[in-house]
């Protein structure tokens, strides 16, 4: 197990790499999510303001 | 007054005209490039070592930086003035192609800041190191660099034309698009300066030069339309 | 053959609710895709005879590559569609790729920097291919910039979708430009990447990643470009229906 995380002495490279590329997908699908519930929560706002008028 | 014969180009020569008189009378503009131009050169020699052998290997990098900034810094009042007093919507009303009216105005851009900054190019390829006999084959390449600058840049300057912060966005759209014609002029230059022919990296340029003149009037136009509107 | 399909996409309602109904799909199988590509990358892929373990890399580098410049693609296509025919749905679609594409941008290059050191023994090489991906992110950050600065929105659409096809015909250019130019400063400490022949259990987990990264790009443009659609049409009947729907449906 010790010798697949050393990854022949490369892990310095190959585990921050993967986790770089990771975390960007993880940060943009989270910034695509919360845009959505932005536009959804704006739309809401607006639907009630017209039903009050 | 006899009609023209082809009432596109009478429009063009007019709009040329037009231009070229506001600019007499209002020296700053093109001057203000030029100076430019020359700062940045000088600049050059006075941050590094101003021994000329070394120098020399920097020339082409200090030229053609120095003309795309130079150029960037005319971009910002290409269009403004005229969209403020309402030219360009005459241009649009005018009845002539549009896509030839703008490009009357790169024309005018690049007559104003190209051609002068081209023609200094060899003098100032020559303070930079060059030797004198080989500092007039440095024109060719900023030649036809300058021209497909302006007609990069007039796209640009037409797509930011009435947005907030014209000038930083201007240069990030014109970069990109200008990357490929720096790299042939940039070597062009060196080989010129090396007094070896240039010719390979002249007929790259030349050829992006041709492919902006024969599309950037167009995407120059439909810009300025959409920014008109 | 039916054009009925193609104007039915460009109707607000319509691409909301078939879009919110695919994002899952994609969202889910990229998920699965990339953990089964990463167990082939980091497990089952044999160790390289030449870049030892550091070759993992290329797993999560290379996919990016593709996948920055495939979203460029679609963000001009869609971007050239909504200029033409003034379908508002495919401006939202282009607008919604130009994030994602500088995250595959941004991917590529730090992996690729990290890769470069053990590989090449050096973070930053100017090699053509890394010099293309820099200057396609300098196009995505000038297309999120220019529509950033202005502010009517029909307007920013077709600056924006001018540029991007003014793009379309640049990045090719550029990447012969920077061929050229390489072909002429051939750094003697770089090698290339590409061997002949990679055996297949090296090949299928990029393959497959390829794949994962661009399921995860189809979500991601959903989402995104529900986002949009739904604030453009704000305060329409369609709108008070679709939230409802997505309220009891749950979320995507």
């Amino acid at each position: 197990m010790g010798e697949f995380f050393a990854m022949s002495g490369y892990w310095p490279f190959v585990w921050p790499a993967y986790a770089l590329a990771m975390a960007g997908l993880a940060f943009e699908a989270w910034r695509a999510r919360r845009l959505l519930g932005r536009a959804r929560q704006e739309a809401r706002r607006k639907l009630a303001i017209q039903e009050q008028s | 007054m006899s009609a023209p014969l082809v009432p596109a180009a009478a429009a063009f020569a007019s709009a040329l005209r037009r231009d070229l008189l506001q600019a007499a009378r209002r020296p700053g503009e093109w001057l203000q490039p030029l100076a430019f131009f020359v700062i940045v050169t000088v600049l050059f020699p006075l941050s590094l070592d101003p021994e000329l052998a070394r120098l020399r290997h920097l020339a082409p990098a200090a030229l053609w930086v120095a003309l795309l900034l130079a150029t960037l810094l005319a971009l910002d009042f290409l269009y403004r003035e005229d969209a403020r007093d309402g030219t360009l919507e005459q241009f649009a009303l005018s009845g002539q192609p549009f896509a030839v009216m703008i490009f009357a105005k790169t024309a005018t851009h690049w007559l104003l800041t190209g051609l002068p900054l081209a023609l200094v190019g060899p003098l100032a390829a020559i303070s930079l190191g060059a030797p004198p006999q080989n500092a007039l084959a440095v024109l060719w390449p900023l030649l036809l660099g300058s021209v497909s600058m302006s007609l990069i840049g007039s796209i640009c300057a037409g797509l930011t034309l009435g947005t907030r912060r014209g000038g930083a966005l201007l240069s990030l759209l014109v970069l990109p698009l200008a990357m490929p014609a720096l790299v042939f002029g940039a070597r062009a230059t060196q080989l010129a300066i090396a007094g070896e022919s240039a010719a390979g990296a002249l007929y790259l340029l030349g050829a992006i030069t041709v492919l902006a003149l024969t599309l950037a009037p167009l995407a120059a136009a439909a810009a300025v339309r959409i920014s008109l509107e | 053959m039916s054009w009925a399909w193609f104007h039915r996409f460009g109707s607000p309602p319509y691409f909301y609710r078939v879009a919110g109904k695919l994002a899952p799909w994609f969202g889910w199988s990229a998920l699965v895709l990339v953990l089964v590509s990463l167990y082939g990358g980091l497990v089952r892929a044999p160790v390289d005879y030449y870049q030892s373990d550091a070759f993992r890399i290329i797993y999560v580098h290379v996919p990016a590559s593709w996948l920055a410049l495939m979203t460029y693609t679609t963000m001009a296509v869609s971007a050239a569609i909504g200029l033409v025919w003034r379908i508002k749905v495919a401006h939202a679609v282009a607008v919604a790729c130009a994030p994602a594409g500088v995250s595959f941008t941004v991917v590529s290059l730090v992996t690729g920097m990290i890769w470069g050191q053990p590989t090449w023994g050096t973070w930053w090489a100017w090699d053509p291919r890394i010099v293309s991906q820099l200057f396609l992110l300098f196009f995505f950050l000038g297309y999120i910039g220019l529509r950033s600065a202005i502010d009517d929105p029909d307007r920013a659409d077709r600056a924006s979708a001018v540029l991007a096809i003014v793009g379309v015909v640049n990045v090719p250019i550029v990447r012969f430009s920077v061929d050229w130019w390489n072909s002429l400063h051939q750094a003697p400490t770089v090698m290339r990447m590409d061997k002949p022949a990679m055996p297949w259990e090296m090949l299928w987990p990029l393959l497959l990643m390829a794949l994962a990264y661009t399921l995860y790009f189809f979500w991601i443009m959903l989402v995104r470009a529900r986002a949009e659609v739904l604030r453009r049409d704000r305060g329409g009947q369609w709108v008070r229906e679709a939230l409802a729907r997505d309220a009891a449906g749950g979320s995507a």
